[in-house]
């Protein structure tokens, strides 16, 4: 298969007055083409910071270190200058759906003006031909063409998330970034955007990198899971190494699986994890979770350990696995 | 199974709230009324004492309005609140107070509800202060360690002096638990209580808020969209739709077992994290979204998404809450083809 992108060792430090903190550090992953990779981890994990770095547009005061690589479809966009990647990168290549985009519609502005506002911007084209195309990708989500006349406060949390995936899809990017698409809506309008999402990866051929806290809803979209936790890749493996039969390598995901409520089984007594997410200005020497593992040993606060590939397509970052 | 008379805590019968929107001059003198929001229309229901009482639905199904009545923030339209025995519907300003003594609220946003600028000390002396408690600040002090204690924040005196952006969002969550069970409630509206909480502690915070509720034997109504939280929470819930109860029982009853096409369409939606799904697109026995309340569709209220529905079920008047047995209520007349 081939890659549509490759990160490596990807670093992205907000310098502070009291520091850097690390938000992420060192972080390396492939996405292969029509592929879903699912990133979950707690709040403060770097999920969303991922996702903003690849569009290169991380929120002061975060920069991305040198040595870091995005290279997107062949080409390292870390090379590009901010003219390029907003040319020919941004929304043209990758595009994002903001966590709670559907609620930073301009209330003032019909949706028809917002959609033709992101299009003329980027393409050369007429009102009327924008209108047709308009109409069409809101087709696509499940809207009728009249939504365009509406204001935002006249809609749905669904029907406002249907058209902020709309105008991500516009420019007919290969890489869509979805950040929580679906924690603020009820569970059937989430389950009807999931359905949504993946009838449009198939139409247009999409690559998604779909972030959520959610592991459970991680399970029913993503080809392959990559659990983050302060900053670093903790395991990264399929759906089916994540949540089949063998279970999770990680501790972290062993225990944050244990501490997902199910619908469908009884369980008499959830596990939780102790503590809070590190301070990441200074975080815990050796492994950044040992001070909240259940399985730590001596090592474990001493050295890092590296992120190993224990079986095929399967990495973990932990002592206690692999050798 | 009968409830007995003095094992329930909280009774709600037949309660209402509409909200009639602002109405113009013109309005009013052409007869044009402006349609009424029915938030909450004529629901009944039973807490008994010492249990976990769920109430489920999505946004706009009354739920929160619910809470909001039984801890008398707004006036209800119709019907009547029973607690402890007593009415209590409409109650003179000296019984509101001392009724929202026995009837605690947690809310949703610990980091919305703590002061910022009160230290953990002040901000659990306040309920104390407002509700005329006697005894002096050495009192006081020794009520604040008890309930911090209760709350498992240990040890007390070193939360005391701290302020809210100090604590983590477990934390906040357990000083605004320990906030309300410093007046020795009887009873708690926890209204979404988790769901601003991070997964790998929302265990937490349901194990301790279980904790406290055994030790004090306490009263619980849940208030939640999750329905999973629910199943592990609670011992019995209702489902709302529309301002209405659709189906109410013990929790795994319901949810092993759902009678009401509505309740059947919200756990088919749940996701559940196992393998083998990635490429399957979810039937959902449901379509469309949820109606507005100020234009509820007559009949059955959810008849314009079920996919069951016969010329019966909108022509007909809306069905009421049914028994099949061991405390299991629908309000579907088709439950059985179904």
């Amino acid at each position: 298969m081939d890659k549509i992108l490759e990160v490596k060792n990807l670093r992205l430090y907000y310098h502070t007055s009291k520091g850097a903190v690390r938000a992420l550090d060192d972080v390396s992953f492939d996405l292969y083409k029509g592929e879903t990779l699912g990133l979950v981890g707690e709040s403060g994990c770097g999920k969303t910071t991922t996702g903003v770095a690849l569009l290169k547009m991380p929120s002061p005061p975060g920069r991305i270190e040198d040595g870091s690589k995005i290279i997107l479809a062949g080409r390292d966009i870390m090379t590009l200058s901010e003219k390029e990647v907003r040319k020919t990168v941004r929304w043209e290549q990758v595009s994002m759906v903001f966590q709670g985009a559907m609620n930073c519609l301009t209330p003032v502005y019909t949706i028809g003006k917002q959609m033709m506002e992101t299009l003329r911007e980027h393409r050369d084209m007429d009102k009327k031909q924008a209108e047709e195309l308009i109409k069409e990708y809101l087709g696509l989500v499940g809207l009728p063409p009249e939504v365009m006349g509406r204001y935002p406060h006249e809609m749905s949390g669904g029907m406002k998330q249907r058209i902020v995936i709309a105008t991500a899809l516009f420019l007919k990017p290969k890489l869509v970034i979805l950040d929580e698409p679906t924690t603020a809506l009820d569970v059937i309008v989430q389950a009807q955007i999931i359905n949504l999402l993946k009838k449009l990866k198939k139409t247009f051929d999409l690559s998604f990198i779909f972030i959520t806290h959610d592991l459970s809803l991680e399970a029913e979209i993503s080809d392959r899971i990559c659990v983050m936790y302060a900053g670093k890749i903790a395991e990264l493996g399929t759906n089916q190494q994540i949540y089949g039969k063998q279970g999770p390598m990680h501790p972290y995901t062993e225990k944050l699986l244990q501490a997902t409520p199910l619908l469908r089984k009884k369980v008499e007594s959830l596990s939780y994890i102790p503590g809070t997410p590190p301070d990441l200005i200074d975080p815990p020497k050796g492994c950044r979770f040992h001070p909240r593992c259940h399985k730590v040993m001596d090592k474990c606060s001493q050295e890092e350990p590296p992120l190993l590939e224990i079986e095929p397509g399967h990495m973990v970052a932990c002592w206690r696995c692999g050798k | 199974m009968s409830i007995n008379e003095n094992d329930v805590i909280l009774e709600i019968k037949n309660l209402k709230k509409h909200f009639a929107p602002h109405q113009s001059l013109a309005q009013t003198l052409t007869g044009k009324n402006r349609k009424v929001v029915k938030a909450v229309d004529g629901i009944s229901f039973a807490i008994r004492r010492g249990e976990i009482f769920g109430l489920i639905g999505e946004s706009g199904s009354g739920k929160t309005t619910t809470g909001k009545l039984v801890m008398k923030l707004i006036d209800p339209t119709s019907g009547s609140i029973i607690f402890n025995g007593e009415d209590v519907t409409i109650t003179d300003k000296e019984r509101t107070q001392a009724y929202r003594r026995q009837v605690q609220m947690i809310f949703q946003d610990p980091y919305a509800s703590l002061n910022p600028r009160f230290k953990i000390k002040d901000v659990l002396e306040e309920p104390l202060i407002i509700h005329k408690l006697p005894g002096d600040h050495v009192e006081h002090e020794r009520m604040i360690i008890k309930a911090l204690t209760e709350v498992k924040l240990n040890p007390p005196e070193e939360y005391m002096g701290r302020f809210p952006h100090m604590l983590s969002g477990g934390q906040r969550q357990r000083i605004a638990t320990a906030r309300t069970l410093i007046l020795n409630p009887m009873m708690l509206v926890a209204d979404e209580p988790v769901s601003m909480i991070d997964l790998s502690t929302r265990a937490e915070i349901l194990h301790m808020m279980k904790d406290v509720q055994r030790d004090l034997g306490l009263t619980y109504l849940y208030i939640t969209h999750d329905l999973s939280t629910a199943r592990y929470f609670t011992d019995r819930i209702a489902v709302m739709y529309l301002g209405r109860i659709v189906e109410m029982g013990n929790a795994d009853d319901v949810i092993d077992n759902p009678l009401h096409p509505y309740t059947k369409a919200l756990i088919d939606a749940v996701p559940e994290p196992v393998t083998g799904k990635v490429d399957i697109i979810k039937e959902l026995p449901i379509s469309g979204e949820i109606p507005s309340p100020a234009n509820i569709p007559p009949g059955c209220r959810f008849h314009t998404r079920c996919p069951y529905a016969k010329p019966e079920c909108s022509a007909e008047a809306e069905p009421e809450l049914m028994d099949v047995g061991n405390g299991h209520f629908h309000a579907c007349r088709r439950y059985k083809e179904i």
